[in-house]
């Protein structure tokens, strides 16, 4: 019992001196998988930093760490952020998810921020961010613009996140284009230029004349330019540099407001493990300018269904929708919960391919 | 299995240009391990030659002096390895790495006002005769100089190893450098000249990668291209042509991977990405059970001429 109270106002203390130093100066640590000039995911993460400096000016000091591998050696770059004084670390990629988990048992008094992950505690929040919302748009404009009826899609893993995007891409290019296919190609990797314009060219080659890309460089654009008549959006951030043609569109992440929100919470002690998953309505995806490359008439409609999809009032996932097995999965009117989608593992009915495990 | 929709005549005309890059760094760290020197920086050579090629090629508008430039860049980052381990007798292993790791930022801190633009692109060689032939035709003559420029390097170095008294020379220093040195050769010299070409093969690899394969330039882009080709290196039991056969392997079974899940074929993905790593493990099995590798037998040791 001693023991115990000794541990615990050892415990307080320590939580005061944080407290103390939080006030003084706050440090945010941010963990990336990619380069911070990949051009998409990890850059737009690394302009969420860059707001949170310019917010809190001196009252800040961020420290952050690229190109860090998923899996154990991710727990030793949080370990050292930790260990060097860091109030609150952002660790932004699905992989992860175990790592933040263990490290943060470790250092009960700082704050996790775990980016497209589904486990918390005490100290892990996770946010992520409603991207089939811009997934649904994509599929609307690629399935009206396909001439080949193919559309290419890039993806990186398995997990539900990506598998929600092909499923909300299809079933918006299919609502509009009965004839549509998809051809998922996994590269198994979030970047790596050259695979990506591999796989990019692959598709291409056997007809894809639209190519969407859920790994976070800018190659399968520039691979698509290349090739010609083939059109691409630009993922996670604008990458504005391939519009008019062969970028069209993007769904761009916007992580600034809640990163400046969330550190202003530790500032102010009031942080909490929260579970924070937002889309096109309050702004963490924001849909990049349709390019006139899209016919006006197609462009006019993206622009209904985001507004739609910001207000509410629709639902990327309403049913009725089967499962690729031919089971139901939501009746008619029904929309998706978000439990169903946060762990989503199956294709919806229509896609061909398995989903690797 | 449907291979309907696949091209074999893309397929072959895209493997080559995927196996390129690590074919030429492969050819140029096989001549410097022939020498005895170990370098494991290949990787921060390519991204140096990746970025220093787009920058040339970007602000002159000639890829072709891009890539020269990549080769002299990458040529001179290699001959600060060779100081270090030839002269100051640093660890080599240690070096190296060093190495990878100064290529790979002092890449991305040239590389940051090039982010996003286009380079100019290489033009494709349509060989006259040989590029009309049907099916081969667009196969294998029709791309661009540089595809040619690699395979010529790998007979180039053949036939120096093989048949000229440099070759020899060269040779005599990796398999012993005192018995080299004690025939009057300077050992540090011709290493350091070898360090350089291996440098500068590694450089033209990286730039390939941004003028052509991709093209652009993005940070960490090669993204383990350089540990490939190291590896190809030892597949190849230090032999050029079986570089050449390991590069398009490693290339080929890359492209061939993911043309199939484009085509929709029922084999399990996860074989697929996961194939050419077993692929090319299963090769050093075999390589290793047999006994004899081929590695030049001062790799990795350091001389100096009082020892």
């Amino acid at each position: 019992m001693n023991r115990r109270t000794l541990l615990a106002s050892a415990a307080l203390a320590l939580g005061l001196a944080g407290t103390a130093i939080a006030q003084d100066k706050t440090k945010v640590g941010f963990i990336f998988v990619g380069p911070v000039g990949d051009g998409g995911w990890t850059y737009e993460h690394n302009q969420g930093r860059l707001a949170v400096e310019e917010h809190f000016g001196d009252a800040v000091e961020t420290v952050f760490q690229e190109s860090v591998p998923e899996g154990a050696d991710s727990e030793r770059a949080m370990t050292q952020m930790a260990l060097g004084g860091a109030d609150i670390i952002f660790t932004t990629s699905f992989g992860y998810m175990d790592p933040t988990i263990n490290v943060a048992s470790k250092f009960p008094n700082v704050k996790f921020e775990h980016a497209t992950g589904y486990k918390r505690a005490d100290n892990v929040s996770t946010y992520s961010a409603r991207f089939y919302e811009g997934r649904a748009i994509q599929g609307h404009i690629a399935g009206k613009m396909t001439k080949t009826n193919k559309i290419g899609y890039i993806a990186s893993f398995p997990i539900p996140e990506v598998i929600r995007g092909i499923n909300s891409a299809y079933l918006h290019a299919k609502k509009v284009n009965p004839d549509v296919e998809f051809s998922v190609v996994w590269a198994y990797t979030w970047f790596d230029p050259a695979k990506e314009a591999d796989a990019a060219n692959a598709l291409i080659e056997q007809g894809a004349d639209v190519i969407l890309q859920h790994t976070d460089s800018t190659a399968p654009q520039a691979a698509a330019e290349k090739a010609g008549n083939v059109i691409t959006f630009g993922q996670a951030s604008d990458m504005g540099e391939y519009a008019p043609l062969p970028r069209v569109s993007s769904i761009i992440d916007d992580w600034a407001p809640y990163y400046i929100a969330r550190v202003q919470a530790v500032k102010d002690g009031t942080w909490e493990s929260t579970d924070t998953w937002d889309g096109i309505g309050p702004g963490m995806v924001g849909i990049g300018e349709i390019s006139d490359a899209v016919p006006a008439e197609v462009k006019a409609e993206a622009l209904a269904m985001k507004d739609a999809i910001a207000s509410g009032e629709y639902h990327p996932f309403t049913g009725p929708i089967k499962k690729q097995d031919g089971s139901d999965w939501l009746a008619e009117g029904e929309t998706a919960d978000d439990g169903t989608l946060a762990g989503m593992d199956f294709y919806v009915e229509g896609l061909t391919g398995d989903i690797p495990n | 299995m449907d291979f309907g929709t696949i091209n074999p005549i893309l397929l072959v005309a895209s493997l080559m240009v995927s196996a390129t890059p690590i074919l030429l760094a492969a050819i140029g760290e096989l001549v410097t391990e022939k020498s005895g020197v170990l370098n494991l920086g290949v990787e921060g050579m390519m991204i140096t030659g990746a970025v220093v090629g787009f920058a040339v090629a970007v602000n002159t508008g000639s890829p072709l002096l891009g890539f020269a430039a990549a080769a002299l860049a990458s040529a001179l980052l290699s001959l600060s390895f060779g100081f270090l381990t030839q002269y100051l007798l640093s660890n080599q292993v240690a070096t190296g790495l060093g190495l990878t790791l100064v290529g790979l930022g002092l890449s991305s801190l040239i590389g940051k006002p090039y982010e996003g633009m286009k380079a100019p692109s290489l033009a494709d060689l349509h060989i006259p005769v040989l590029g009309d032939i049907p099916v081969i035709g667009p196969m294998l003559f029709q791309h661009d100089i540089m595809v040619y420029v690699s395979i010529a390097m790998i007979a180039a170095v053949w036939a120096v190893l093989k048949f000229t008294r440099a070759g020899l020379i060269l040779r005599a220093v990796g398999e012993s450098h005192d018995a080299a040195h004690a025939l009057g050769y300077k050992v540090v010299h011709i290493r350091m000249m070898a360090i350089a070409f291996g440098g500068a093969c590694s450089g033209l690899g990286g730039a390939y990668l941004s003028l052509v394969r991709v093209p652009q330039w993005t940070e960490g882009m090669t993204a383990g291209a350089g540990w490939i080709a190291l590896a190809i290196v030892v597949f190849a039991s230090w032999k050029p042509w079986r570089v050449l056969i390991g590069a398009y392997l490693f290339g080929g079974v890359t492209v061939l991977q993911l043309n199939l899940q484009a085509a929709g074929t029922s084999l399990p993905v996860e074989y697929l990405s996961m194939s050419p790593y077993l692929i090319t493990i299963l090769v050093l099995v075999v390589i290793s059970a047999r006994g004899y590798h081929g590695a030049p037998a001062s790799l990795g040791r350091a001389f100096h001429a009082s020892h």
